[in-house]
């Protein structure tokens, strides 16, 4: 029994996830181009980048339903191609897409996941009381899934995702699709079994302001890690503050700030928006030196937006416009191809 | 809420309840095998329209197209209700049918995502595979059981020897052509098409397999292509096993159940049957080899 017990104390020392020079390409496409990080047991971890990034194709490659092309990566101590069913017992995954039975009420969902899983029977009970609970669902275990709304079934996922005391769970674009308040009330059931199952959480995301939730965040954009922090270390990295001010003449205060202060301003949203590291103390000169009336000052932090902008040179918005032009190419010669 | 230095509260930590997810077994394939089939059961309880609108076509072929030819064919089926004679083609009918709508729930499965579910479990995919078989085979004989009910009806004996018979050849019908439509399903991936290359394949199964009609002095193409038609096997001990049980001379058996012949070799009921027992087991070959390649 101590012998058990010892390894599964190790275990909680090595890295949930390694991962190496991972490489995938699809007909010569390469949708990951080598990433390499290391997430810790215990740590909620991020993927943000915009659709088309290579996301999806990293986390498919880490649950072992796609087979990588180069390097290599270890889920819970196991090689995602050696030892493939290894690492399905310790994984648990909530995909983007449903994949609930609808015909089946909740408690029937999470029971066959249970079987399928081989979880001790006498468990399964308490266990799924346990899960159900964490998310709110319990009242409704015995309704039809179909009558689920699409947060009560992302939650379901979850509690499912969870009901075999995986060492990691994966969620690929857990709140994708969902109400603003819904999203927000998902964050709040993740980041609470985290506490309480001290489990290792993996998750992508293209929400900027969801990224925050994270401990730690991998900036992908075109199949390569771009940057790889803390929330607050990244933003940091930007080195700058963002402010707005709104003036009686934007255009004089454009050039103002060009001239007297060598900033680069632009109109955003009814204000004038910049950039400038330790914003606040930036503030009484610029009140002095602007020579422009300035009605209001706001002074905020950067947010992840900003920081994927200082990497990547573009919006999450932009790369997504540009990710489907391109496929819209890709498709119009495959269909001119085909004729 | 700030993430970065929460804590794990001790209380909340201690009533997690410790699962693990053992390696895997024969026991936990077995049980992975018996929740898939579980599965089916549990949908077709629910869908009780789907019970009723599969019976309707049965009973037409029976009750109406049986009593309205009979008055055409008095003379040639030498006095034995037409109903009689088709009832074991009809039941057959029935079955396959509803074989098919089981398998095609593995294409619903992929469509709305559940299929990904089971596939990423822990299990071998044969254990997924041969579940959703026996759950297909399963369900489609329950409604042959409603069929096997109204054998009264139509002159056919409640003989527990016959009935039992008669059940464990449509059980069997109903593998077999719930692993063919496995085996297609794992290549097809969209209802419409699935449901299009089914009934393109059973339907001219089912009106050559003389399911119909009796199988001698027919015209030799059609005799050739009987004797290739898988479901001829099914059909054939099934309605012998029947007429074997009713009141009859021997001639007008000899004459509406001929049995299958191969270059005039009467081919014996336990043969054919396990030709179709056979036919099933490499197509579930198959359909576990496709799945377990595919992703």
């Amino acid at each position: 029994m101590s012998g058990a017990d010892g390894r599964e104390a190790s275990a909680a020392l090595t890295p949930a996830i390694e991962v190496r020079g991972l490489k995938k390409s699809f007909d010569g496409v390469e949708a990951v181009r080598g990433v390499s990080f290391e997430v810790a047991a215990g740590e909620v971890f991020g993927f943000l980048g915009p659709n088309g990034a290579g996301k999806t194709t990293t986390i498919n490659m880490l649950c072992t339903l796609v087979k990588p092309t180069g390097g290599s990566a270890l889920v819970a101590g196991h090689d995602v191609v050696t030892e493939r069913d290894d690492v399905r017992r310790q994984i648990g995954l909530v995909f983007q897409e449903q994949t609930l039975d609808g015909y089946l009420s909740a408690e029937q969902n999470l029971r066959l996941h249970a079987e399928l899983y081989g979880v001790q029977s006498a468990l399964i009970p308490a266990r799924m009381q346990q899960v159900m609970e964490m998310v709110g669902l319990w009242e409704r275990r015995s309704s039809p899934v179909k009558t689920f709304s699409g947060g009560m079934r992302r939650r379901l996922e979850i509690a499912r995702g969870l009901m075999h005391s995986p060492r990691v769970l994966f969620l690929d674009e857990p709140t994708l699709g969902l109400d603003p308040q819904t999203r927000s009330s998902i964050w709040r059931y993740i980041v609470e079994l985290q506490q309480r199952e001290a489990t290792t959480i993996f998750m992508t995301t293209h929400y900027m302001d969801e990224a925050e939730f994270c401990d730690r965040i991998a900036i992908i954009d075109r199949g390569e890690i771009v940057a790889l922090d803390t929330p607050t270390a990244l933003k940091a990295g930007v080195g700058a503050d963002r402010v707005r001010i709104q003036t009686e003449d934007d255009e004089a205060a454009i050039a103002a700030l060009a001239g007297r202060f060598g900033l680069e301003g632009r109109v955003a949203e009814g204000a004038v928006l910049f950039f400038v590291p330790s914003g606040e103390e930036f503030v009484p000169r610029l009140f002095a030196e602007l020579g422009v009336p300035i009605r209001s000052v706001s002074v905020s932090r950067p947010t992840l937006d900003d920081v994927f902008m200082s990497y990547t040179g573009t919006t999450i918005r932009d790369a997504e416009e540009s990710f489907s032009t391109q496929t819209n190419r890709i498709v119009a010669q495959m269909m001119g191809g085909r004729r | 809420m700030s993430v970065s230095d929460r804590t794990i509260a001790p209380e909340a930590a201690a009533e997690v309840i410790p699962v693990r997810v053992p390696p895997r077994t024969l026991r936990s394939e077995l049980r992975a095998i018996k929740i898939v089939w579980l599965r089916e059961l549990i949908r077709f309880a629910n869908d009780r329209l789907r019970i009723a609108t599969t019976l309707v076509q049965p009973l037409l072929f029976l009750f109406v197209l049986g009593s309205g030819l009979q008055s055409l064919t008095g003379a040639s089926t030498e006095g034995v209700d037409l109903k009689t004679f088709i009832y074991p083609g009809v039941l057959c009918l029935s079955v396959m049918f509803t074989a098919m709508f089981s398998a095609a729930s593995i294409v619903w499965d992929r469509e709305f995502g559940f299929l990904r579910e089971m596939m990423v479990a822990p299990v071998r995919r044969s254990s997924i595979v041969i579940g959703k078989c026996l759950g297909g085979a399963t369900v489609a004989s329950l409604q042959g059981v409603i069929l096997i009910c109204l054998a009264g009806l139509v002159h056919v004996p409640y003989e527990p020897a016959l009935i039992l018979g008669i059940f464990a050849l449509q059980l069997l019908l109903a593998f077999s052509i719930t692993a063919f439509g496995i085996m297609v399903a794992a290549r097809i991936t969209q209802v419409q098409s699935f449901m299009g290359v089914m009934q393109m394949i059973v339907m001219p199964m089912f009106f050559i397999s003389g399911a119909l009609f009796p199988v001698t002095g027919l015209p030799a193409w059609l005799t050739v292509l009987n004797r290739l038609d898988p479901l001829t096997y099914a059909v054939d001990p099934m309605r012998r096993l029947v007429f074997s049980h009713l009141d009859i001379s021997t001639a007008t058996r000899e004459a509406l159940a001929p049995g299958v012949t191969w270059w005039g070799w009467h081919v014996p009921a336990l043969l054919e049957a396990g030709m179709v027992l056979v036919l099933g087991l490499v197509m579930l070959g198959i359909a576990i080899w496709e799945f377990t390649l595919s992703e």
